[in-house]
């Protein structure tokens, strides 16, 4: 067959809700928009970790540190999850973690925002969350089988993630002032990066037009927006505090919140490099990188000399 | 960089007795037991599994998609290996 009709067959397959597998013949950008995507995923767990262990040490009671600790342990194995399904399309690990620690790669903008306060950790369960399985969801029926596969498991791990971090701002917001200006002070910093982790508007992003054709999106990036605005508000009042948006507001007509437009100058100079913590995160990744390479060797090493050493045995 | 990176293996789970071990995903380890560890680590945390197999991913042969219909063409137009090729009276109960 040539390259047109394996295109045409491809397509049919996507179009049937057949999905894609390691070995299946598919387009090149296919492969690499997958390999771009699931690798930025994968890193967007690993440093995601970051922000929240700042606050295992400090956690308030047994009760939050054990969930902490759990919810980071998660966060490893997601980006496990990934990477393995990242490997399935024919790059090594390694290099995937080279292009995140030479700055190739990119990962979520969000965990470039510091962790203050221990109402971040409730702000960053209850929101990074909640926009996370937003996004994810939808991904549980990605063309690509790893992909999707690796998304099913994640998502139910993740809902006791977002659950947490609600009953965390509930616990303040039903506590003493200081714990409600607290959990008020969290949202006021994480609502506007939240609504920027589904990406810029659609008219801004050339490629979901193919991504949706490919079945690796289904939804735009301002469908989820508006979707996550129409769950997170009522949560909010519950909670009663304040969204900081002035134009947010229910809209009869459309049965829909109107809310305001995200600061997209800010979102791009915090890929660019420029948001808070950019240099820590990578920095912290680089040093964890650098300073474990020892006991990858060693641990080699070790296999090496065991076989050798069975085999030894095996012939004697 | 690659020749020094530990081996990929494939990771497959037995949820509980009576159902077979299912492929689950895979991981980096240096040896057999290091990866029924990590296995435990990244794929049981929450109650998985009562049982795992561990293969490095090279001793995989695998089936290539291109030869699909060679393979399992042939038994598509099979269709007298199933039950309902054979027409039986209604009356007959029970077969």
């Amino acid at each position: 067959m040539n390259t047109t009709e394996l295109e045409r067959d491809f397509q049919n397959k996507i179009d049937n809700e057949i999905r894609i597998e390691p070995k299946d013949w598919m387009p090149d950008n296919y492969r690499q928009t997958l390999i771009r995507q699931i690798s930025q995923h994968a890193h967007s767990e690993i440093v995601g970790m970051l922000p929240e262990g700042n606050w295992i040490t400090r956690a308030p009671s047994l009760r939050r540190k054990v969930a902490l600790l759990a919810k980071v342990q998660d966060e490893a194995g997601h980006g496990l999850y990934l990477y393995s399904a990242t490997e399935t399309l024919g790059i090594e690990r390694d290099e995937t973690i080279e292009d995140l620690n030479s700055g190739k790669a990119k990962y979520s903008s969000i965990f470039n925002y510091p962790t203050l306060t221990w109402a971040d950790i409730g702000a960053i369960g209850w929101l990074v969350d909640g926009a996370a399985i937003m996004n994810q969801v939808p991904l549980c029926r990605c063309s690509y089988g790893p992909y999707a596969r690796a998304m099913v498991r994640v998502c139910k791990e993740e809902s006791f993630h977002q659950r947490q971090g609600y009953e965390i701002m509930l616990t303040l917001c039903r506590g003493s002032e200081a714990q409600k200006n607290m959990a008020q002070d969290a949202l006021n910093r994480w609502w506007w990066p939240a609504l920027m982790m589904f990406g810029p508007s659609d008219s801004d992003s050339p490629h979901t037009a193919q991504s949706m054709k490919w079945k690796i999106k289904r939804f735009t990036n301002d469908e989820l927006r508006q979707k996550f605005v129409d769950i997170t508000s009522p949560q909010a009042d519950f909670l009663g505090i304040s969204i900081p948006d002035d134009n947010l507001k229910w809209n009869e007509d459309e049965g829909h919140y109107d809310f305001g437009e995200p600061a997209w100058e800010e979102f791009y100079d915090v890929i660019r490099g420029n948001g808070p913590c950019n240099a820590e995160r990578l920095n912290a990744r680089k040093k964890a990188y650098n300073e474990g390479s020892w006991v990858r060797e060693a641990a080699l090493a070790y296999a090496k000399k065991k076989s050798n050493s069975e085999n030894l045995v095996q012939v004697a | 960089m690659s020749k020094r990176s530990w081996p990929l293996w494939e990771v497959f789970i037995r949820s509980k007795n009576g159902l077979h071990h299912k492929h689950v995903g895979s991981l980096h380890a240096t040896d057999s037991q290091m990866a029924l560890e990590n296995a435990r680590d990244v794929y049981t945390r929450r109650n998985e599994g009562i049982s795992i197999w561990v293969v490095e991913s090279k001793s995989i042969t695998a089936s290539d998609p291109a030869q699909g219909e060679e393979l399992f063409e042939p038994a598509a137009d099979k269709i007298y290996r199933h039950p309902t090729f054979y027409k039986l009276p209604d009356e007959v109960k029970h077969i």
